[in-house]
């Protein structure tokens, strides 16, 4: 690994395997850093080592990625996998972590493309064993062909709920239940949003179709499900939830969530980048120009990471800011950037089509973000409730870093990404301070785990 | 409004001067431009630090030292307070001489609370230590707290006794009318007889529109925390040679400072952390504890303290206007003395003078 | 609970999970690794010692923190598998 490069790209899903590609093609030294043995980013995981009857099964838009990192692969761009990222400066100074060894590196121009995560949103039971992101339940089928053995339940909102039961149906696992939080008047919210011919052919809206599909195959699926509860005393033995005014309870031993997924923000964060709270995706997000440069000089953001578009905005996104570099970098003059940018940009704003009305078909009930049960574990690595953050709250620690320092809530290992949203959440309800009002969680690096040995490697000519 | 007393600043010195005051009686308003405990007061190492301090400074960290035994009596909280006693670590013959030297400073001004080790004993009290160590300075009264939670201890305990906080509310203008103070702030005015500075980083510029600049330096001090790890050390670990202190938390985390600077941005109030001096920090720890190596790091910080060329606070009335006090420039060291500072200053507003020798705390030593 | 799909793998390495050996896909995550042997939970919590097991398979929540060949706090669903490896639960801060 150099010192320093004209670009560094920070993930090897679709936007950075895209921006990659375009920017060698042009003759510019690039590194390709991502922390996973091999590109494709969390849709395209494991598409080189796949089996294809495993990549028949994940359907046809999985099947895309090959083209992309084929691509990719040819290109002269430098790839270094296990690879993870734990400082990023407004310098653009970029610490590292690549086979085992910290590095400290520079670039002139940085492309963060490290995509977006499953929301968390803490419920009653969300920590026991047996319940889990149906996010990471995919990650088990793309990488390993590892499926729940039976009866498993999937619980929560968003596309890739649908699409996870779909793809289990076709690996022959029994899904018990599909319980969607969304109601139908998200449907007729959402409706007008769209002209029907799209939201037949799109295809992130095949998930809706594939609704059919489940009901023609005896999976008990219901919409507007509340108050969703997991009980089991070491692991998940039931769930239970309320749908049309009565409560249910169904035994199973494996519980898949999901309420869409939200930007890795992290490393935005930490570089000093402004971010804005989109009321529609329910998330914070960057800010970002219409090529995808952020508040700070050189760094750029593309993909989910910069707000949620899907896959193919993604690798979208990824291309035309790396149209952007080229010509910051002068390899390019600006007639030529907008030229070569027009195509992606016209696919893009295709694509982008949808999202209204995924946005408020999908939308999850502010009820559950405000973490309506006391005894819920919030902080899953403190083990803070609900309780003691309203407790903290009340007594005076009024903003999510004071609450943090009171509670502890956000200060371990996995450094507040699965509770600062609902932190915040709690926070807004409690003080009827506006989200977009309220502070989040002050980012300390490093951001991946970096260890006081691989620390002491670094700078080794600096003393006292 | 009208109160009796004007704090500017909501961090430790400011709450402890408040409670002090108002258990003598008197009505004060807190005027904080953030939170309580945002800035130094609340995101510093918690060390409860005799060891090692400036001689002007022994008379009141030894007092203080005192008043932390029996915190919860004062603020009805423990604080998460522990003493398992501080070291500095000799690991070769030149820090050990460095060592004697000071102990032997210490006690011909009379004091005996910090004392030589020998090997055998530091490894009794430390035997996670790497083994080529030779001896320690110790003194076995100090320990550390959990500041946070020390700082809302103080807090609720002054806001019992009628003491009024107003957050997110900056001092932007001072002015002496009639014998009252007038501050002005977007949020309304303030009026009292009496002012006092506790600004931390900022009390530079409350000093200046007294009429008494001062040298103050707001530097950024950066602290680590690693993951929790099973209780393998108890006393607090700072070294003759390297700019280490090194304590595990009651919950079992590292916490690892050394008062290595980061790179600040006073005016936007942004830190950048300074990864090379972290690195020696890192080497440091592993030089005393090898089979730390694999330890991961959590999170690292730096927090905003007021810095004195000559690294000791000022802390007296004002030279230049009446009934205006100053407590700040602690540079790194104020969390020990803090419940003191309280007491010290309600004793120059109530009685006029001070029963501590305060003297080379003056703002007029500049 | 979970299976395997009837997929041949192409190559595998044996590894020690809980004392047992255990033949698996070669380039998987340990936390799949584990996640297929049912062993249940994978770490107790060091707060409340209450069971955990891999919740988001990307590196993100932290709860699949295990003592990999004697290291304690390594995220199994970031680390692949390699042959003669030992993995073993987590009690709590790690020991
Ligand atoms: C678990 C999960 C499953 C999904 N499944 C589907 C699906 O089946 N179908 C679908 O249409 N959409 C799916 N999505 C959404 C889809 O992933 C995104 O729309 C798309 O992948 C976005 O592409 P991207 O390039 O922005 O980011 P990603 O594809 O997410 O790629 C980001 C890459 O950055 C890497 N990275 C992140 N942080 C760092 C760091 N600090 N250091 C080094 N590397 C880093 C990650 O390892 C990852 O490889 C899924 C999302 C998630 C979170
Ligand atoms: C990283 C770090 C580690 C440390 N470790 C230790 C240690 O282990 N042991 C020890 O004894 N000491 C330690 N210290 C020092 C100790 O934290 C400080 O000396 C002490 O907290 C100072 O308290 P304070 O109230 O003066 O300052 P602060 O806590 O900074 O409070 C000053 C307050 O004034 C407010 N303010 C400023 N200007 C205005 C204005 N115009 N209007 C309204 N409000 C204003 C600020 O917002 C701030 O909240 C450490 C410091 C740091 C930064
Ligand atoms: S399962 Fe979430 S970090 Fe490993």
């Amino acid at each position: 690994m150099k010192e320093n490069y004209p670009l560094v790209i920070i993930g090897a899903g679709p936007a950075g395997l895209a921006a990659a590609t375009v920017a060698a093609d042009h003759g510019v030294e690039v590194a390709l850093l991502d922390e996973q043995p091999a590109p494709g980013g969390q849709i395209f995981r494991g598409i080189e080592a796949a089996p294809d009857e495993r990549a028949d099964k994940l359907g046809p838009e999985y099947l895309r990625g090959e083209k992309l990192v084929s691509a990719f692969r040819n290109s002269s761009a430098r790839y270094y996998p296990d690879t993870k990222v734990w400082s990023l400066s407004e310098q653009r100074d970029i610490g590292v972590i690549h086979q085992q060894q910290a590095h400290m590196i520079s670039a002139e121009q940085v492309l963060i493309a490290n995509g977006a995560f499953e929301r968390p949103v803490p419920f009653p039971g969300w920590t026991l064993p047996g319940v889990m992101n149906a996010g990471a339940g995919q990650i088990l089928f793309k990488g390993s062909g590892i499926v729940p053995a039976d009866g498993v339940v999937l619980a929560g909102s968003g596309p890739l709920l649908l699409l996870l039961a779909w793809q289990y149906l076709r690996a022959g696992v029994r899904v018990k239940a599909v319980l969607d939080t969304i109601s139908r008047g998200n449907y007729i919210k959402a409706l007008p949003k769209l002209p029907s011919a799209l939201l037949v052919h799109h295809h992130i809206t095949q998930g809706l179709r594939y609704q059919q599909t489940l009901r023609l195959a005896g999976v008990e699926l219901h919409n507007g499900i509340r108050d969703l509860q997991a009980h089991g005393a070491e692991s998940l033995e039931s769930i239970s939830y309320r749908h049309k005014g009565s409560n249910h309870t169904l035994e199973t031993d494996s519980l898949m969530i999901h309420f869409g997924i939200i930007p890795n923000i992290h490393l935005s964060q930490a570089a000093g980048c402004d971010h804005f709270w989109h009321k529609r995706q329910q998330c914070w997000r960057p800010e970002l120009d219409e090529w995808g440069s952020s508040s700070v000089k050189g760094i750029l953001i593309a993909g989910d990471g910069g707000g949620i578009g899907g896959a193919r905005t993604a690798e979208h996104a990824g291309r035309i800011a790396a149209f952007r570099v080229l010509y910051n970098l002068g390899v390019m003059n600006q007639q030529e950037m907008h030229l070569e940018a027009k195509q992606d940009r016209k696919w893009m704003k295709a694509d982008l089509r949808i999202r209204p009305f995924l946005e408020k078909l999908f939308r999850i009930p502010e009820s559950m973000l405000r973490v309506p049960h006391d005894d819920t574990i919030v902080c899953r690595c403190e083990e803070v409730t609900a309780r003691e953050i309203r407790a903290a709250i009340a007594d005076g620690h009024s903003d999510s870093n004071q609450v943090k320092f009171y509670t502890r809530c956000g200060m371990g290992p996995c450094q507040g990404r699965q509770c600062s949203q609902a932190v915040a959440h709690i926070v807004a309800d409690q003080t009827s301070i506006p989200l977009q009002q309220s502070t989040q969680f002050r980012i300390r690096p490093p951001l991946k785990p970096l260890t006081l040995g691989q620390l002491a490697s670094l700078y080794p000519d600096e003393t006292e | 409004m009208k109160t009796d007393v004007i704090i500017i600043g909501g961090g430790l010195m400011g709450s402890s001067t408040a409670l002090q005051l108002a258990m003598r009686g008197m009505h004060c308003t807190i005027v904080e431009k953030e939170s309580p405990g945002r800035h130094a007061s609340g995101v510093n190492a918690g060390g409860l630090r005799q060891l090692n301090r400036n001689p002007a400074e022994i008379p009141l960290t030894v007092e203080a030292a005192k008043m932390w035994r029996n915190i919860e009596s004062l603020v009805d909280s423990d604080c998460d307070a522990r003493f398992p006693g501080q070291l500095r670590v000799a690991e070769n013959s030149d820090d050990l001489d460095l060592l004697e030297q000071r102990a032997a400073l210490l006690h011909s001004l009379g004091y005996r609370h910090e004392e030589m080790i020998g090997r055998k004993e530091l490894y009794q009290l430390a035997p996670a230590l790497a083994p080529h160590c030779v001896g320690a300075l110790i003194c076995r009264e100090d320990g550390y707290a959990r500041p946070f939670h020390a700082l809302t201890a103080f807090r609720h305990k002054a806001r019992s006794l009628g003491v009024e906080y107003r957050v997110n509310t900056i001092v932007d203008g001072i002015e002496r009318e009639a014998g009252n103070w007038r501050i002005t702030t977007r949020k309304g005015e303030f009026q009292a007889p009496v002012l006092v500075n506790c600004a931390g980083g900022w009390a530079g510029q409350i000093a200046a529109s007294l009429g008494e600049p001062v040298p103050l330096k707001p530097a950024a001090p950066m602290l680590m925390v690693t993951e929790r790890l099973p209780h393998f050390i108890e006393p607090v670990i700072g070294s003759a040679s390297r700019k280490l202190s090194f304590k595990q938390m009651q919950n079992g985390t590292l916490l690892v400072g050394g008062a290595h600077l980061a790179s600040l941005d006073f005016h936007k109030e942004k830190s950048e952390i300074k990864w090379p001096k972290l690195a020696v920090s890192a080497r440091s720890i592993m030089a005393l504890f090898p089979q730390l190596k694999d330890v991961r790091i959590v999170r690292v910080w730096a927090g905003i303290e007021a810095f004195m060329p000559d690294n000791l606070p000022v802390i007296c009335k004002s030279s230049t206007a009446e009934d205006a006090y100053h407590a700040f420039g602690f540079s790194a060291h104020g969390f020990q003395l803090s419940p003191l500072i309280g007491r010290i200053l309600a004793e120059l507003i109530v009685d006029g003078t001070s029963n501590f020798p305060i003297e080379p705390f003056n703002i007029t030593r500049f | 609970m979970f299976k395997r799909l009837d997929e041949s793998p192409p190559s595998t390495v044996t590894v020690v999970i809980n004392g047992r050996s255990v033949v698996v896909p070669q380039g998987e995550s340990v936390a799949a690794a584990v996640l297929a042997e049912n062993i249940g939970h994978t770490r107790t919590t060091p707060v409340k010692q209450q069971p955990r097991a891999p919740f988001c398979m990307m590196g993100v929540c932290f709860d699949c923190l295990m003592v990999i060949d004697g290291i304690p706090n390594q995220q199994a669903c970031m680390v692949q598998v390699r042959d003669g490896m030992r993995i073993e639960r987590q009690h709590g801060s790690g020991v």
